[in-house]
């Protein structure tokens, strides 16, 4: 590893590449790529530092996948991007609208990604994510589908799969998530699926036993304790520790005035009791954006025990963005590096865990995700 | 037959304009994916359905019935309806 940085921006309008050296300091921007496509997830396969994934669509072209063997010099198309099987009837003719979320598989099988698409669907590449296969034992349960709902039981640009999370010591251990419709976990690679909501809540006035009112936000797993994940849920944070099947809501310790609504999640790298979320308002109508327009990331230094305010640096006043699930990240250099996109384009840094933010760049276009990944 | 392909689908063909062959318009969309690989989702989803804003006329007449015969005479236009900001 050289110390050198880069920053996956993706965003509705295209995908920008940073790049910074061991100081994490002055970036250089590379970009656009796709400039005009929805970029929806850009990942960079840290297996061998050097592959990319960009999942895009445009908004009336069909969804489809790029890959690049040269950090973004270069891009190829999917041959097979994620599509459903054929249906035999109507009523069950799915196609994917966008691919959502991209995850490299497990470190020993370095062809291997998964995605996930809108509406819900997992897929698998086993060649580098040039061709893509749907996981039957999710997409073709016949509860699942109950779960998933129909187009109605999504976020406003559709349901959603995502946090797709591989457990370290073990390649067929998987979990993820859908908005709505659950968390769910598989033992066998995905050929068969339980759910784990045990503890979430939901919506005021419906049955938390039923699967398909479950929203999970962003389900993130802590590389140093895998057996820790942490949740930022449409109805607050949670951390569940296996093999319990409990989730905890440790978002009631956050400040009454603030609450525990908001999209991302990030881990610590080394540390399985500090995580960060960020907080958005989610009173009267949920306007999701950030409470007050002061906008605040919160760190927990004990497991969600309680929750220290980091505004050092962000603005202190009228700044009304809004964080979506992916758009916050974490790098593995001590002290952690923390990145936050808005939805108005604007890239935030920390390089001290959050204590003090420096803004990267201004005037980009809707930001939808970011990655974080050394060289 | 003639195919005129939209803009946003220019970095496939390469061009405006484009030669395919086939019995339906089925076959012809096929073809042109065997020309230019991937062209096809872009356009057809995988339950064999126009996508949204995909609009498709054969000799000037809109078409969504993807059996509809066509002929080496007839002109196919594939126009992409762009909406939204």
């Amino acid at each position: 590893m050289t110390g050198r940085k880069i920053l996956l921006v993706a965003t509705r309008k295209g995908a920008w590449i940073f790049h910074a050296g061991r100081n994490r300091g002055d970036w250089r921007c590379d970009g656009p790529h796709f400039l005009g496509q929805i970029v929806h997830h850009l990942v960079l396969d840290p297996r061998d530092a050097t592959t990319l994934l960009a999942a895009t669509s445009t908004g009336h072209l069909g969804p489809t996948l790029f890959r690049s063997p040269d950090l973004g010099r270069s891009w190829t198309e999917s041959s097979r991007p994620p599509a459903f099987r054929k249906a035999d009837a109507a009523t069950d003719a799915r196609a994917v609208n966008h691919t959502f979320w991209l995850t490299p598989g497990h470190a020993r099988e370095p062809r291997v990604w998964y995605a996930g698409t809108s509406p819900h669907g997992l897929f698998r590449s086993d060649d580098g994510g040039d061709t893509w296969e749907p996981c039957d034992g999710l997409n073709e349960d016949p509860s699942i589908r109950e779960w998933m709902g129909g187009p109605q039981d999504g976020t406003p640009d559709g349901p959603k799969l995502h946090s797709i999370l591989v457990d370290p010591r073990d390649a067929k251990h998987l979990y993820v998530g859908m908005s709505s419709g659950g968390v769910h976990e598989s033992l066998d690679g995905g050929r068969s699926w339980a759910p784990l909501i045990d503890g979430l809540e939901v919506v005021e006035g419906f049955d938390a036993g039923k699967v398909w009112f479950h929203d999970p936000h962003c389900v993130r797993l802590c590389p140093s304790r895998p057996d820790r994940l942490y949740q930022q849920n449409h109805c607050g944070i949670y951390r569940l520790d296996r093999p319990g099947r409990r989730w905890q809501r440790i978002g009631r310790n956050m400040p009454s005035e603030i609450g525990d609504i908001g999209f991302p999640l990030v881990v610590h790298p080394r540390d399985p009791d500090t995580a960060w979320v960020f907080p958005m308002d989610g009173s009267s109508v949920w306007p999701r954006v950030a409470i007050g327009g002061r906008p605040a990331a919160y760190v927990t230094h004990d497991g969600g025990g309680s929750w220290i305010r980091q505004d050092r640096g962000l603005p202190s006043s009228q700044a009304w963005w809004t964080v979506k699930r992916q758009a916050m990240t974490g790098d593995a250099d001590d002290p952690v590096g923390l990145y936050v996109g808005t939805t108005s384009g604007e890239l935030w840094a920390s390089v001290d865990e959050g204590a003090s933010w420096q803004g990267i760049a201004r005037h980009l276009p809707e930001i939808y995700a970011l990655e974080i990944a050394g060289l | 037959m003639k195919v005129i392909v939209p803009s946003p689908l220019h970095s496939y063909t390469g061009r405006r304009e484009v030669s395919a062959s086939g019995a339906t318009l089925a076959q012809v969309l096929w073809d042109l994916d065997r020309q230019f690989p991937g062209l096809r989702f872009r356009m057809i989803d995988e339950q064999d359905r126009i996508r949204p804003h995909i609009r498709i006329f054969v000799n000037g007449d809109q078409t969504f019935a993807l059996d509809q015969s066509v002929d080496a005479r007839d002109s196919v236009q594939v126009i992409q309806a762009l909406s939204g900001g």
